[in-house]
């Protein structure tokens, strides 16, 4: 008898390697010789290499490591309930989650669906078993969303806007951007995206401050579910991160590609940057009530995840496969965050539009002045009064900001392309589409609606390319119409009929919350048609003024 | 509500403070199946957006053709209310990853506590050459359907619809992935097994052809919910009971084998999942009040294409049920039945099925 027991002696049995049944499972799939599949989906792009799947997993090992994951998250949802988290929960970091996660199923389902559209451009079944992971995955992350936002719904102080939420989405001013977003994940060419612009960038680079950054401000604000579901989300995207990065590494094999390429990123890249910026941005840096000068800022997290690890990682080695990369629209991006305030204009927009919002929006304080402008130099100058203006007027009986002439903010025009308002005032750009006069927030996404998304580029014919369409500029939708109407049309009013989903405050006092009545008598309009009314001279006269912007007049 | 108080509210807790909809806790903007919303309703409903719910600004970016993300005209079927449908199996996320992992679990079990015991080594010379051939061909039938339904789940016009076949896709796929992976570990248990050979069987034994070609029949075709129906309605009960069910789990047991019935079992626990998904949805497009008629019509033309098809195919496999040594079915009754399922899926559509 040995001394030691050694019990797989007894128990062990031979298996096969994961390696060895990841080559199996790729062998699944054949080349049909009866019927052809449809290419429904085309693509401009050529290829021709196989893709290899570099996680190399099964369903047997994935379904029983995500149940687990599953069950760390729900587990910890019981336990915040129980621990009474919501007690000192900070509203105004759940009046944010509102919109934030109004958006967020929307692109996760897309991409569920998205992975139809390249599951069947590669040659080759490797990847193909990567891609019906990440389908699953977001199916997962969809739904898993949605119950949280409905656990909210169901513990948070105020409920409104979680309960009329897919709803909202459809509608709002702010969730026209996230509708962008999760929109060019399904759209146009399947390789530009489904593999560019959703995995290649955005869930490459961008998750890193949507999934990861956001996660942290919400666990400073007393909130421990939402780290809990988006890390959870997280930890699926590495696998994303390859199946993309493996089908990139496919299409850099054909030289045809580069030029299409080169666009893609480029495309990706500055529309990511304008939307997930704008809105995670705002999330984190006003939605939070944490004023600890040694955290990082939100542009200090970007430097970090999109700068260094994305840009410098992952970006630049594709110069030596023969892409050019646009190193300075990554300085761009930067400086437009650092500089030129990107995300507190935004944060700014949203403020100034708070009756057409689903959410509350506290004006920002004392305090969290000090925090700006220790974060971002010269922020007190340009927003203190606005901030100052925004507490006053969050009071029944005053004038409503949007329409408040005291205040001095001029209402943005809507960029095209990304659907953000032209927010750096001196950047902004018209271009004609099909004859039509439209406004684009930087050059860059001129050129992403003029240029990219048309059915030739720089000479070479792209048909599956997609366009932007439909009503695009989101006031022009109630052009000329009572602000108090198009709230309810919008489908913004509490169930009796009269008080407003979105207030300006956290004052949760039936006396302080706004009606209809409150913001009647103001008609709103719409920048792009009241520019295109105008004459060529009197255009130039309004853009010139455009570009010079505003000053906020003090608030006494 | 019924009280209003005037609260300087400290705690983000619900309850904390009484205010118009303070008490509005259920999603309000669709319309339950029932009096109160499932939990699956919750979060599914209405996440795939569309110009009648609630795009203001209708899709915003267009394929080159003009049409936006999801169109109706995916599909040759047409509806006056695409949003009507709920899956019967209400699975979301968590229902979706707890059964998936118990029947990996239980199939893992299942085949280690078999080759534990040195079952494989016992199976009959002939069943073995089943196994190897045979349930290694159909291995590919089912990965054709999986990557057939993740490609449909993109068309749907409502999440509901995309998310049911979605979950078939994977219920699918993960059924060809364990033939596989069992194929490959009891075929370290039995000399001379080759895993290899249900692909040739797949590609090239003349019994197998039929089959393959009502799978990329279902593959290639362009209508998404051709596809899902074929798939549920025809394929399934006509070849994919008859084999799994009137064949794998009737005949194993008498051969010697006790692991391959609970590995395929799964498989018919997850058809009754989806052939209620599908009878479900089918159901609500052959008794609209606008497009019944036309629905019924267009159902009827895709019954009789793969009827023919999985007819050709069942034919095609009639000779395996003669190849076990022992022989407790045969082929005549296992067909028998899979005609009366499918006489009964049809009869709760109102179509036919075709003469042979």
């Amino acid at each position: 008898m040995s001394a030691t027991l050694t019990l797989n002696k007894i128990t062990a049995q031979r298996g096969i390697s994961v390696g060895e049944a990841a080559k199996k499972i790729a062998d699944l799939g054949w080349n049909p010789s009866y019927v052809q599949e449809a290419m429904t989906f085309p693509t401009d792009y050529k290829i021709t290499k196989a893709p290899k799947d570099p996680m190399k997993q099964v369903l047997r090992s994935y379904f029983p490591m995500q149940e687990e994951k599953d069950n760390r998250v729900y587990g910890a949802l019981d336990a915040a309930l129980r621990g009474d988290m919501f007690r000192n929960v900070e509203p105004r970091w759940v009046e944010w989650m509102k919109l934030f996660l109004a958006i967020i199923p929307f692109p996760e389902i897309s991409a569920a669906r998205s992975m139809a559209m390249v599951g069947r451009l590669a040659p080759g079944e490797d990847l193909r078993t990567g891609f019906t992971m990440q389908m699953v995955d977001e199916f997962r992350h969809s739904t898993i969303q949605m119950n949280l936002k409905k656990w909210y719904m169901e513990n948070y102080i105020d409920p409104a806007g979680f309960d009329i939420t897919e709803e909202a989405f459809g509608k709002c001013y702010a969730t026209t951007i996230g509708r962008q977003f999760g929109e060019g994940f399904i759209t146009g060419d399947a390789i530009t995206s489904a593999n560019v612009y959703l995995t290649v960038v955005a869930e490459t680079a961008f998750t890193n401050t949507l999934f990861v950054a956001m996660p942290s401000e919400a666990a400073r604000n007393g909130d421990y579910a939402l780290p809990t579901v988006f890390l959870s989300v997280q930890s699926d995207e590495s696998r994303h991160i390859g199946n993309g990065h493996s089908m990139l590494m496919s299409m850099l094999k054909e030289p045809e590609n580069h030029l299409l390429l080169e666009r893609d990123m480029r495309y990706a890249f500055w529309q990511n940057h304008a939307i997930v910026d704008a809105a995670i941005g705002t999330f984190i840096e006003y939605g939070t009530t944490n004023r600890d000068k040694n955290k990082e800022s939100y542009a200090e997290m970007w430097h970090r995840w999109i700068f260094e690890d994305y840009y410098r990682t992952y970006m630049l080695p594709l110069e030596k496969y023969g892409i050019k990369i646009h190193h300075d629209d990554v300085q761009t991006a930067w400086k437009r965050l650092t500089e030129k305030h990107y995300v507190h204009k935004v944060a700014q927009f949203f403020a100034v539009g708070w009756s057409a919002n689903f959410w509350r929006i506290e004006a920002q304080t004392e305090r969290d002045f000090e925090w700006f402008e220790h974060k971002y130099p010269g922020w007190y100058a340009q927003f203190g009064e606005f901030w100052k203006w925004y507490e006053k007027l969050s009071h029944r009986g005053q004038t409503n900001i949007l329409f408040n002439s005291d205040v001095g903010y001029v209402y943005p025009h809507r960029c095209w392309s990304c659907l953000v308002p032209c927010l750096i005032r001196e950047d902004i750009v018209t271009d004609e589409i099909d004859g039509k006069l439209h406004t684009f927030a930087h050059e860059l996404d001129r050129w992403t609606a003029v240029e990219a998304f048309a059915g030739e580029y720089q000479g070479r014919p792209t048909p599956a390319m997609g366009r932007f369409s439909g009503r695009r500029e989101w006031e022009s939708v109630y052009h000329n119409v009572d602000i108090a109407d198009a709230i309810k049309d919008l489908g913004f009013v509490r169930t009796d009929g009269k008080t407003l989903v979105a207030q300006p405050h956290l004052r949760f006092d039936q006396k302080e919350m706004w009606t209809l009545d409150d913001v009647r008598g103001h008609i709103l309009k719409s920048p792009l048609l009241t520019l295109r009314e105008m004459s060529p001279a009197d255009r130039e006269k309004h853009l010139a003024e455009y570009r010079k912007g505003f000053t906020i007049n003090p608030c006494n | 509500m019924t009280a209003v108080q005037t609260v300087s509210a400290k705690s983000g807790a619900a309850g904390s403070a009484v205010f118009p909809d303070s008490d509005s806790r259920r999603y309000r903007y669709f319309e339950p199946r029932s009096k109160r919303a499932t939990h699956y309703e919750d979060v599914t409903v209405d996440v795939q957006p569309d110009p009648e719910r609630y795009l203001l600004q209708d899709w915003i970016i267009a394929f080159p053709n003009g049409k936006g993300a999801y169109t109706k005209d995916n599909t040759a079927a047409l509806s006056s209310n695409w949003h009507a449908f709920r899956a019967p199996d209400q699975e979301w996320e968590r229902t979706h990853y707890q059964r998936q992992s118990k029947i990996e679990a239980m199939v893992q079990a299942v085949i280690a506590n078999g080759r534990k015991s040195g079952a494989p080594k016992s199976f009959d010379m002939a069943w073995i050459k089943i196994l190897q051939n045979h349930l290694g061909a159909w291995k590919h039938a089912e990965f054709g359907l999986g990557t057939s339904l993740m490609q449909a789940q993109r068309y749907g016009y409502t999440q509901m619809i995309n998310n049911a076949t979605l979950t078939n896709s994977s219920y699918k796929l993960r059924l060809s992935q364990d033939i596989t992976l069992y194929l490959a570990e009891i075929g370290m248990d039995i000399p001379g097994f080759d895993d290899t050979a249900g692909k040739r069987v797949w590609l090239g034994d003349k019994g197998w052809q039929a089959t393959r070609e009502a799978i990329e029949s279902i593959m290639g075709s362009a209508d998404y919910l051709e596809q899902y129906f074929a798939t549920n309605i025809v394929f399934e009960p006509l070849v994919g009971e008859l084999f799994r069910s009137g064949f794998l789990m009737q005949v194993a047991s008498s051969n010697g084998d006790f692991i391959t019935p609970p590995v395929i079992s799964s498989a018919e626990a997850d058809y009754e999942r989806n052939l209620a998904n599908t009878i479900d949805l089918m159901h609500i497009l052959v008794i609209d009040n606008q497009h019944g008629a036309h629905n019924k019509k267009l159902f009827q033309g895709w019954v009789n294409k793969h009827v023919a098809l999985a007819n050709k195919a069942a034919a095609g496999l009639q000779p395996i049920w003669s190849q076990p040594h022992s022989k407790p079915v045969q082929y005549a009754d296992a067909r028998a039945q899979t005609v009366e399922r499918i006489k009964k899926i049809l009869g709760e559509l109102g179509l036919t099925l075709p003469k042979e």
